[in-house]
Order: C-alpha cells, then structure tokens, then sequence
C-alpha cells in the first residue's frame, strides 16, 4: 500500500535563513531583556504591586494555553479515528511542544529568582495549582515527545493511539491546570468561577488551531507543497466550531458574572467604563478574534486558504487580547476590601490600576514567540515533520470516510 | 538478617534463633503485623487528626498571634506605626506603586453618610492563607504560632501570593536593597510581607507598630496570644464585637477590627 511521505525541508532559501535569524534575534533580545530585569529589579517594567502579572504572563498564557489547542489535530487523528487529518498530526505534536516551551520561557524568565526554581521540585505544594502545573507542562513535554517517537517510528505507529489518548487526556488536564491558576483565586472579582477551567479548554481548541493553520498554510505555500480544498474545508469547519464556541463560552462567563451579586463593578468595568480594556474586548477579542473570523470564513467569496490565514491572524490578535483583558484588566479592577464604602491609602487602594507595559517586559513577552518559532523552524528542517503533500488524494489514501480510496498520482512511496 | 532497630546484640539474637527459629517466625509475623496495621490506620487517624483540627476540636498549638485594631482610637493623620515599622524593618517608605508597602493606612467613606474612618491595614495572619496555599515550593509558610512568613531562600519570585491574596498585604522587592536590617532579610526579585515583627515578639517585644502606637497614647492597637483567654486581646475580643475583613473568605484573619 502506498503511503504518505514526510520530508524534511532544505532550508536553504534565503526567506528560511531570514527567519531563523529574527527569531533567533527575537530570542537573544528576550534572554537580555529577562537578564536586565535580573539585574535592576522588576521597577523597570511597567509591572507593579497592584499590576502583579503583564505582557510576558499575557503570552506566557496564551503560547500554554495555544500549545495544548495546537494537538487536536493530532488527537482528532489518533483518538477519534479521523484519518484524513493524520499527515498533520507530526506537525501537531511540534507545534504543541514548540508553543509550551515558548510559553515557559516567559514565564521562567519574568520569575524574581528563577535560580530557585528547583525548589519547586524539591520542596512540591500539592495544594498550589502552580505547583500541580509545574508537573503538568513538563509531563506534557514527555508525553508528546513520546507520542511524536511513537507517529515517526513504523514500528510503534500501531501503539499511537494509546499513547495519544494519554497526550489528549493530559492536554485536558493541562489546560484545566491553566484556568484554575486563576479560577482558585477567590479574592479576584474576574478570576473567581471555576468556569474558567472549560472556558481555557474551549480557547485552547481555537487558539491552537489558528495557530496551527496559519503554520500549516503558511509552510505549504512556502514550499510550494500541494495543500488540498477539501481538507482546508474539513479544518475551517473547525476553526468554525471552535471560534463560536469560544464567543459562547465568553458570554455565558460575563452573564453569570452580571448575575451574580458584588460581581457587576467588574463587568461595568470590562464591558462598559474599562477604557482600554473595553475597547479591547469589544473591537479585538469580539470583532477581529471572533465576529470577523466567522463571519470570513462562513460568507466571503475569496480564495480559501487567504481566508483561512486571515481569520485564524484574527484569532491570534483575539485571543491575545482577551487574556490581556481578562490577566490584566483583572488586577487593575480594584481588590473589594469593604464592600460599599469609597477607599483610600497608599497603596492605591480602591483604585484602578494602571498599567503601562514597558520595553524589557515587552521584548520577553514578543521572544516566546520567538522562541516557538525557532524551535519549529530547526524541528521541520532536521525532521520529516510536513508531509511532502496534502492534496485531497494524497489524503484519501489514508481512509477518507464515506470515500473509496484511490491511488492518487501525487503520492510519494515511502522510503 | 539483622534488625537494625534492635537492642538485642547481635551474637546472642544469632544464637537465640538458632535456638528457637519458630519464636523468630512468630516475631517476624507480629512485626509484619503491626506494619500491615501501621499503614492500614495512619491514613485514616490523619484524615480524623486534620477533621478534628479543622473543626476547632484539637488545637493545634497554644499560642495564635493577632492583632485587635481599634479604628475608633486610631487618629486620622497619624502614621506613626506605618513609620516604626518602615524604621524597623529597612523599608524606604516610598509610596510609588512598585514600592514595597508591609503596613498602610487606610480610609473609608460611607458615600450615604460620610461616616469615615482610618485604620491600619497589613498582613491579616491568617489561619488559612491564601498565599500559603497558593505557594508552588511553600516559600509562603504559617509558623505554628499563627505568624505567616515568606522564606526568601525558596521564594521563586512569581507573585502568585500576589495576586492571591485578598487584603493587597504581600508586596514584590523590585529594587535593589541597601542597608538591610539583620533581623529583617530582604531580597530584590522575591515575595514579602507583614511579619508581625517575630524577631520581636521572640525576644518578648511588641510589633515595631503596635509599640509606636502605645507610645503616641492612641492605643488603637492591641497585641497578644489569641489562643490564651487570659490575654488582653483575647478579653477585649470577648467583650466587646469585632470583626475581620473579608470574612466571608473564609480565612480566619488573626488580625480583628472593631468600628469599622
């Protein structure tokens, strides 16, 4: 039987060059940056002791929470016994790894003394989620590593679904894990519904796949290998699901929230008297990060892929801006000590707080991403991680359903 | 096989089993025994001992530090406990937002009535902490006498008690620190907070706050063994109503507020 082929790229053409060099920049300038924070103290970013977590938690969050999206495609494959989305599920498992690290290097970078760290492994808090979570990342990066093993290797390709029933199980518990670091923190008026935990589920699934496509699109384009019509509609159809659902789950979180008592401050604040963060929840995480994607994806006219790039940006741009409104807008609405009455001190007190994201802070934050891109960039070169074609025949030899399998001419045999 | 926890020497414990390897048998059987049922009751009798303690029907340890703040006495315009405890620990004293802040006074306004008043707010001490909780190497830590502490050797730095905790009390160092006090260690890059001056208090002292307020004569503050009925704080909170703030919480803050 014929079967798929995966190919390294050559990574020879000057674009790839170019890209490893500014990611590569990217990642040096963030190492510096965390170095001079090491160095002065954190008064140098716009970060405060009411502003606790800023634009490196924003997308520290989002690269966490983008990497457990990004390996459904696989586990739709694996789990689900849908075929035609198998060739993608190399670059599934890449991409999930790749965005973890990135999102993890933000987060260890941004730490007070991250030389301690280590304790967080000798001394375990069970009863901290950030301590479960410390696990939960690394053991993601076991799992995948070996879900990836068992994808690339002929003879363990049989056990794969085992193993990603475990990598999907863990992705759940994972995310979960995510949304919980802020859905246990009670004493927060934004944070404080345990439906944040489905809510960072149901993001990642979109997030991820953005993610994902604008990869997967955008690397197919570049090497000019085939990427089929029919395929491309089987992953808008999900992009689809998954961005409504998001806007679903959103506004389910901000109605309860405008039903429950003491919580209408933080929800006149967010939807209405923010400033910033209103006009980010509005015009980017609904309009560009949502309305728009779905509504370019399910009318507009133009060629599809195009469509596909732009909405899945738009979702990117979206979710950045929903976790910088829900992270940040959530400590700058002011901590209710004494309901009811107008407070004051020196230590800004029922007030809303400020924030101003500075230079150091900034570059650390943009340098996750650098870091996933760099990782997916050497990934892909010494690798065979991109199938050598994903036109819609190439797919249909692995089982398409409802279809009867063809021996399609742009198949390559495997080595 | 030796048994290193036995006090029989080893030549006589030989030849007695020699002797009589049955009793050894018998012997190894009750050991095994008594591990089997080790093992089988200690998860059980500690689920009952944390109940219990939970309950308030074993308590855990005599003494509980806290704090009866009077904001009926306390003087608006006066921060001389804000000072002694800015003195006392190394702190600047600077009020910008990335300034460490472990004590502060604040005011609130009834909108309705303008009824006003000012009171010092800092770490509540709790009994159950939210930052404690939340710490990932347990950096954040109760003493067994009710005095929550950071140790700057296994805080990471990630602000997580930061933003756990209710009462804004834990501040980041985000600056260099000069002219540390040797009872009071500080360092840049971790998480820190009210300690309710323990050095103090272990060398029978009075909170740096707590003593500059007595001596201003305002008395707005009372220190002592919330556990011990025979302490003042424990009479005043027994005589008179009190409350903490964010009791709905849950975290039974040692630190207790009356006229507010």
């Amino acid at each position: 039987m014929a079967t798929l082929a995966y190919r390294e790229i050559g990574g020879k053409s000057g674009r790839y060059w170019a890209l490893v060099i500014g990611s590569g920049a990217l990642v040096a300038a963030g190492l510096g940056a965390a170095l001079y924070m090491r160095a002065h103290g954190h008064h140098v970013t716009g970060m405060t002791n009411q502003i606790v977590w800023g634009m490196p938690h924003v997308f520290a969050v989002f690269l966490i929470v983008a990497a457990s999206g990004a390996l459904n495609v696989a586990s739709i494959a694996s789990v689900f016994g849908r075929s035609p989305y198998k060739p993608l599920a190399r670059l599934s498992g890449l991409l999930a790894v790749a965005l973890l690290i990135g999102g993890l290097w933000n987060l260890v970078l941004d730490l007070g003394r991250p030389g301690h760290l280590l304790d967080a492994v000798m001394f375990p808090q069970w009863r901290s989620i950030f301590a479960w979570n410390i696990y939960l990342y690394t053991g993601f990066l076991v799992v995948v590593g070996f879900y990836l093993w068992f994808l690339m290797e002929r003879r363990l390709e049989r056990h794969s679904k085992t193993i990603g029933l475990v990598a999907f199980l863990w992705r759940l518990v994972l995310t979960t894990g995510t949304g919980s670091i802020f859905g246990f923190l009670a004493a927060r008026r934004a944070y404080d519904t345990a439906l944040l935990a489905p809510l960072f589920i149901i993001l990642s699934f979109a997030f991820g796949l953005a993610v994902f496509l604008l990869v997967l699109i955008t690397a197919s384009s570049a090497l000019s290998r085939p990427l089929g019509e029919r395929l491309l509609k089987r992953l808008k159809g999900l992009l689809v699901v998954f961005v409504a659902a998001a806007l679903y789950f959103v506004a389910v979180y901000h109605l309860t929230n405008l039903y429950r008592a003491g919580y209408r401050g933080i929800e006149s604040f967010v939807l209405v008297s923010g400033g910033v963060y209103t006009l980010l929840f509005w015009v980017i995480q609904v309009g560009v990060g949502g309305v728009v994607p779905l509504v370019l994806l399910l009318t507009a006219k133009t060629r599809l892929a195009r469509r596909m790039v732009v909405a899945s940006a738009g979702v990117v741009v979206g979710g950045l801006a929903q976790l910088y409104v829900l992270i940040i807008g959530g400590q700058a609405y002011p901590l209710r000590l004494f309901p009811g009455f107008v407070v004051h001190s020196s230590f800004y007190d029922g007030v809303i707080h400020p924030y101003v994201p500075h230079w150091p802070e900034t570059v650390l934050a943009v340098s996750g991403v650098g870091v996933t891109t760099l990782i997916v960039l050497i990934g892909v070169r010494l690798l065979p991680f991109l199938p050598a074609s994903l036109a819609d025949e190439a797919i249909d030899v692995h089982g398409h359903k409802g279809r009867p399998a063809q021996a399609p001419k742009s198949v390559v045999p495997s080595p | 096989m030796t048994d290193p926890d036995s006090f029989v020497p080893q030549d006589t414990k030989a030849q007695a089993e020699s002797e009589d390897s049955c009793d050894v048998g018998r012997r190894r059987l009750l050991a095994m025994a008594g591990g089997v049922a080790v093992l089988a009751l200690a998860p059980g009798v500690t689920v009952w001992a944390r109940t219990m303690r939970a309950k308030g029907l074993v308590d855990a340890h005599p003494v509980r530090y806290g704090l009866l703040i009077d904001a009926n006495h306390c003087q608006s315009g006066c921060d001389a406990c804000v000072r002694a405890c800015n003195q006392y620990n190394g702190l600047s004293g600077q009020t910008g937002p990335d300034n460490a802040q472990w004590i502060r006074k604040v005011t609130i306004q009834d909108p309705k009535t303008g009824f006003t008043r000012t009171f010092p707010v800092m770490c509540q001490h709790c009994a159950k902490p939210a930052c404690v909780a939340v710490c990932p190497t347990g950096a954040s830590f109760r003493r067994a006498d009710g005095i929550v502490l950071v140790d700057k050797h296994r805080c990471i730095g990630c602000r997580y008690c930061l933003m756990a905790c209710p009462y804004q009390a834990r501040s980041f160092v985000a600056h260099k620190v000069d002219d540390q006090k040797p009872w009071a260690p500080r360092g840049k890059g971790t998480a820190e907070g009210c300690t309710l001056c323990v050095e103090r208090i272990d060398r029978g002292k009075l909170p740096a706050c707590v003593a500059a307020c007595a001596r201003r004569g305002h008395k707005a503050m009372l220190f002592g063994n919330l556990h011990d009925p025979q302490s003042a704080i424990a009479k005043r909170l027994a005589q008179y109503a009190s409350t903490t703030i964010r009791a709905d919480l849950g975290m039974e803050p040692g630190v207790h507020y009356r006229g507010i």
